[in-house]
């Protein structure tokens, strides 16, 4: 039984960079199309359907086309406390869109996230892999400002 | 009991971009102590002796789980460091990672050598992809050093999956496959990535390993309580003046920590550990933190006296759901129940039978689910029904 399992890890073992391969896919070109899922089974020897399986389990990956820029807001409970439904309406405000939308120009894809590891500097958000931290609607539009 | 630097004995000391500062500190004098003529078996018997036991909320003995992985006859083994700090309420290993990366590589190094690994990943969360570089310098220079002239590091980001700092699900990452768990045994030390011996640290577990090298398990194990030596970074959240991270010896008490050091004024209830740990009202807030009592993570979330109970924890329930594996029927259909009837409670409503239904999910849960996310989700719900449990009631009469 051991030998067996061995073997099978090992034949498995091209697996290992498929997280990182679709991340790279993911920044190139913003979300996973059904091509790159496909090119990848291809390149790793996997099936399409584990491709698909990893790709749609993490959130970090989306399946659909994403604005240029992904904004996450924590929904967390310490950002809670410290009012961060006041920064997601104000974002929903600004940019015109609920959790889970798109703008129509592709600017801004919005997404609620769970915590983000920096609780102590609540309410917090991510856009792209940037952190923002002790967040007030007035900074908010500044920051949103800031992305093209 | 006070607050020690152990951990973070050089955080805010060192340059984190610089190793001659960490050099400076005695950096990577315990990793030389440990190659030059220390067998592999006295460094695991100096970490048996120190009784440091695992940070990242489980608290099983690193000792004991270093030596079951050395035992093993096996060529290939890993070492992995936690880096998925994805807790809710828990930021230490950031702030540990940002300040201080040298230290890390040093246990890793120290533990590759101890069990006999050549490689070691750091699985950091996507979320902390901004200390990619930084790490990515530290092991740069860690080479250029020699340091690493017998263990070789990567780094493994995650892609945004609470579950994936279980450990099992972490390794099914590393593999490239859906973070889900393993049913266990096997146990990592015996066949983990790759199904090959593994150990898992925490972040947090590991920074505490070269000074246990440098200056003996002994001294170590001089700090804490009878079942917890050390020290235990605490991540404090909430409604407090001075969130932040404390480091403190273990035994202390909680409300040293919350009001003493954070600050807190007017304390409803404290949720120590996470989204699935423990509820303590503030009657209760002399109780040490220890392995004996309350621990996990060391995540600590403050809640004053405007907060509603019900509201913390459907929002708590509603996290685990969403972050549930879906491996396992009683986590992935409990947590999906628990927030339906915990909704119910929170929009101002509550039926006769829901707390019954509430603690027979529970116990269903805890008693079948496959990790630590499913057996502990419950928790928050059984403790705010065990000290608040007319709030639950006044709102079913209220309906």
């Amino acid at each position: 039984m051991n030998k067996i399992n061995g073997e099978i890890y090992m034949q498995n073992k091209e697996q290992k960079e498929l997280l990182v391969r679709l991340g790279e896919a993911q920044n190139k070109f913003g979300y996973l199309s059904e091509k790159v899922m496909i090119e990848l089974a291809e390149s790793l020897d996997m099936s399409i359907s584990d491709v698909y399986g990893v790709a749609t389990f993490y959130s970090f990956f989306s399946i659909r086309p994403q604005g240029r820029n992904i904004i996450r807001i924590c929904k967390s409970v310490p950002c809670f406390l410290k009012n961060s439904q006041v920064i997601i309406e104000t974002v929903e405000k600004e940019i015109g869109i609920k959790p889970g939308e798109t703008t129509p120009n592709g600017k801004f894809s919005f997404h609620l996230t769970n915590c983000i590891g920096v609780c102590d500097k609540a309410p917090a958000m991510m856009i792209n892999s940037e952190v923002y931290i002790d967040l007030t609607p007035n900074k908010i539009s500044q920051i949103l400002k800031a992305h093209k | 009991m006070a607050q020690q630097r152990i951990v973070l004995r050089n955080c805010g000391v060192i340059d984190p971009m610089q190793i001659s500062t960490y050099l400076d500190r005695d950096g990577f004098k315990a990793l030389k102590k440990a190659l030059a003529g220390v067998t592999q078996e006295q460094i695991i018997d100096e970490i048996k002796l120190s009784g440091l036991r695992g940070r990242g909320g489980a608290g099983f003995p690193c000792g004991l789980k270093w030596e079951l992985a050395g035992k093993a006859q096996v060529d290939e083994k890993y070492v992995i460091c936690n880096a998925d700090e994805g807790e809710i309420g828990t930021f230490k290993d950031r702030y540990i990672l940002e300040r201080d990366p040298f230290t890390l590589i040093e246990a890793m190094a120290i533990a590759g050598y101890a069990i006999g690994a050549k490689r070691g990943y750091i699985y950091l969360r996507a979320e902390y992809h901004c200390l990619l570089d930084l790490l990515k310098n530290a092991i740069g220079q860690a080479k250029e050093g020699g340091f690493l002239d017998q263990f070789d590091i990567d780094i493994r980001e995650g892609a945004g999956a609470y579950i994936c700092g279980e450990e099992s699900a972490l390794m099914d990452s590393i593999e490239g496959k859906r973070g889900e768990v393993r049913y266990r045994p096997p146990f990592p030390p015996s066949r983990g990535l790759w199904g090959k011996p593994t150990i898992i640290n925490n972040v947090e577990t590991l920074m505490n390993i070269p000074q246990i090298i440098f200056n003996g398990g002994h001294w170590f194990s001089q700090l804490g309580t009878e079942q917890s030596k050390g020290t235990k970074v605490f991540s404090v959240s909430g409604d407090v003046k001075k969130p932040g991270v404390y480091e403190l010896v273990l035994g202390s008490r909680l409300r040293e920590l919350v009001e003493g050091l954070a600050l807190a004024e007017k304390v409803k209830m404290v949720q120590v550990g996470g989204a699935t740990g423990r509820i303590i009202p503030y009657e209760m807030i002399d109780m040490p933190l220890a392995f004996e009592s309350i621990l996990g993570a060391g995540a600590i979330i403050v809640f004053n006296e405007t907060r509603d109970i019900i509201d913390i924890v459907y929002r708590v329930m509603e996290f685990l759901a969403e972050e549930c594996c879906g491996k396992c029927t009683p986590c992935r259909e409990g947590t999906e129940v628990m927030v339906e009837i915990l909704e119910r409670f929170s929009r101002g409503g509550g039926l006769e039978t829901d707390i019954s239904l509430l603690e027979e999910v529970a116990s269903a849960m805890m008693l079948s689910s496959l990790c630590g996310l499913g057996q502990a989700a419950p928790i928050p719900v059984v403790n705010s029904l065990q000290y608040f449990r007319s709030v639950y009631e006044n709102r079913i009469r209220q309906n």
